[in-house]
């Protein structure tokens, strides 16, 4: 017998209400996009867990390295100036 | 070694470890092994409740127990994409199961005789597992961890519909009681054993808990178990199958006997009533099934030939 490949790995993300960002849930094995939504709605949404669904082929996403955390986003820390409380309000400033 | 004493320090700052970070070879192989087995475990648990879907007492029971089963078959799935997430494909964790390689909980080697034991199952075993698995949604790995999460949300469900068929069979009939009563002498022992051998005996504990894989002992999280259990039982009118359980004021808990050891290890090395049953029914249905893979797997590379075609 061959290599049994039991089918391609998707990973699945849930909208648990609509407005709501979508979560990665987990992944499932599926043949095509059709069996992945199904496999994914059995899998992870049996109690209403979901109002929608994206199913993504696992060798579609590109992930970042945990090594290239720091080049990555080490330089948002010197950049305060991003944040509204960086700036000085004069006294007595409201709805600001 | 400097890159061991790094990952030990993110473990011990309450770090999750993710899939593409740095770990030790053998947390990796600790955690396939463990996740894997537990992957197998509700899988393979499926098969003495099935053998009661079309015997169940009535409607509601039955849609129940079929809403049950499916649960314990997706539990296995999201165990099985934790595990896949460590570097080992599907096909390889079936390979260990069928070759005897990768074990699954030993429970699931006794046989389910009649409707009580479908009773004990949920409030028994379930009760069991949910201990495990409740302190497990702390474990250092971020994919484990959150299957966890999710399964423990669905558990409770299994055990309250097991204790729900305890007490309406103790509240019943002289032989409903006797039962109910003949199940839980059946299962009690079994369940406790669930936990594993105990902290002084348990070869696999030591990195274990290191690594916060594990966040409670074996006996710790057994004892809890029985803490929550005794006056469950007591409260429906069964009977501990066990003369010496007391309760200890001084401690805050329950005292029992002897586990029988001996049974444990038989049952593990294939002497159980129904490790060759378990194995046979899992392979049989597992290469029947390997014909509508093909053809999934035919169909789907045609459609793309297909589209491909359309485009050019």
């Amino acid at each position: 017998m061959g290599k049994d490949t039991q089918l391609n790995i998707w990973e699945v993300f849930i909208q648990s209400k609509s407005g709501l960002p979508y979560i990665h849930a987990g992944s499932i094995h599926a043949s095509d996009e059709k069996m992945a939504m199904q496999n994914a709605r059995d899998t992870y949404t049996r109690r209403g867990e979901g109002t929608s669904i994206w199913v993504v082929p696992s060798s579609c996403i590109t992930a970042s390295n945990p090594g290239d955390s720091e080049m990555l986003f080490d330089p948002s820390n010197d950049k305060i100036y991003r944040h509204p409380t960086f700036y000085v309000m004069p006294e007595g400033a409201t709805n600001i | 070694m400097a890159d061991e004493i790094k990952f030990q320090k993110r473990v011990d700052n309450g770090e999750y470890i993710e899939a593409k970070d740095e770990m030790p070879e053998e947390y990796r192989r600790h955690l396939i092994r463990q996740i894997s087995q537990h992957a197998h475990s509700e899988v393979i648990g499926m098969q003495p409740e099935g053998n009661w879907i079309t015997r169940a007492p009535s409607l509601r029971a039955k849609q129940i127990l079929l809403a049950k089963i499916q649960d314990e078959g997706g539990h296995g799935l999201y165990l099985y994409s934790a595990t896949e997430t460590l570097g080992i494909s599907r096909d390889e964790l079936i390979k260990q199961l069928h070759s005897g390689k990768a074990k699954y909980s030993n429970i699931f080697n006794y046989p389910a005789l009649n409707w009580a034991d479908i009773g004990a199952i949920g409030w028994l075993v379930d009760g069991a597992a949910i201990v495990n698995q409740v302190s497990l949604q702390r474990t250092s790995y971020g994919p484990y961890a959150r299957a966890m999460v999710r399964i423990c949300k669905e558990e409770s469900f299994h055990q309250r519909q097991g204790y729900e068929i305890m007490a309406k069979m103790m509240s019943g009939t002289k032989e409903q009681k006797e039962m109910a009563q003949d199940a839980m002498n059946r299962w009690w022992w079994p369940a406790l054993m669930m936990f594993g051998p105990h902290d002084t005996n348990s070869p696999h504990s030591s990195n274990a808990v290191k690594w916060k894989i594990k966040r409670e002992t074996n006996d710790e999280l057994r004892q809890k178990f029985i803490d929550k259990t005794i006056p469950q039982a007591e409260l429906i009118g069964l009977k501990v199958p066990d003369n010496n359980v007391k309760w200890n004021a001084k401690t805050n808990h329950y005292e029992i006997g002897e586990i029988n050891w001996d049974e444990f290890h038989k049952v593990i090395n294939g002497h159980g009533p129904c490790n060759k049953q378990r194995m046979n029914h899992h392979k049989k249905y597992h290469e029947e099934g390997i014909w509508v893979r093909e053809a999934a797997e035919a169909y789907s590379k045609k459609k793309l030939e297909r589209e491909s075609l359309i485009q050019a």
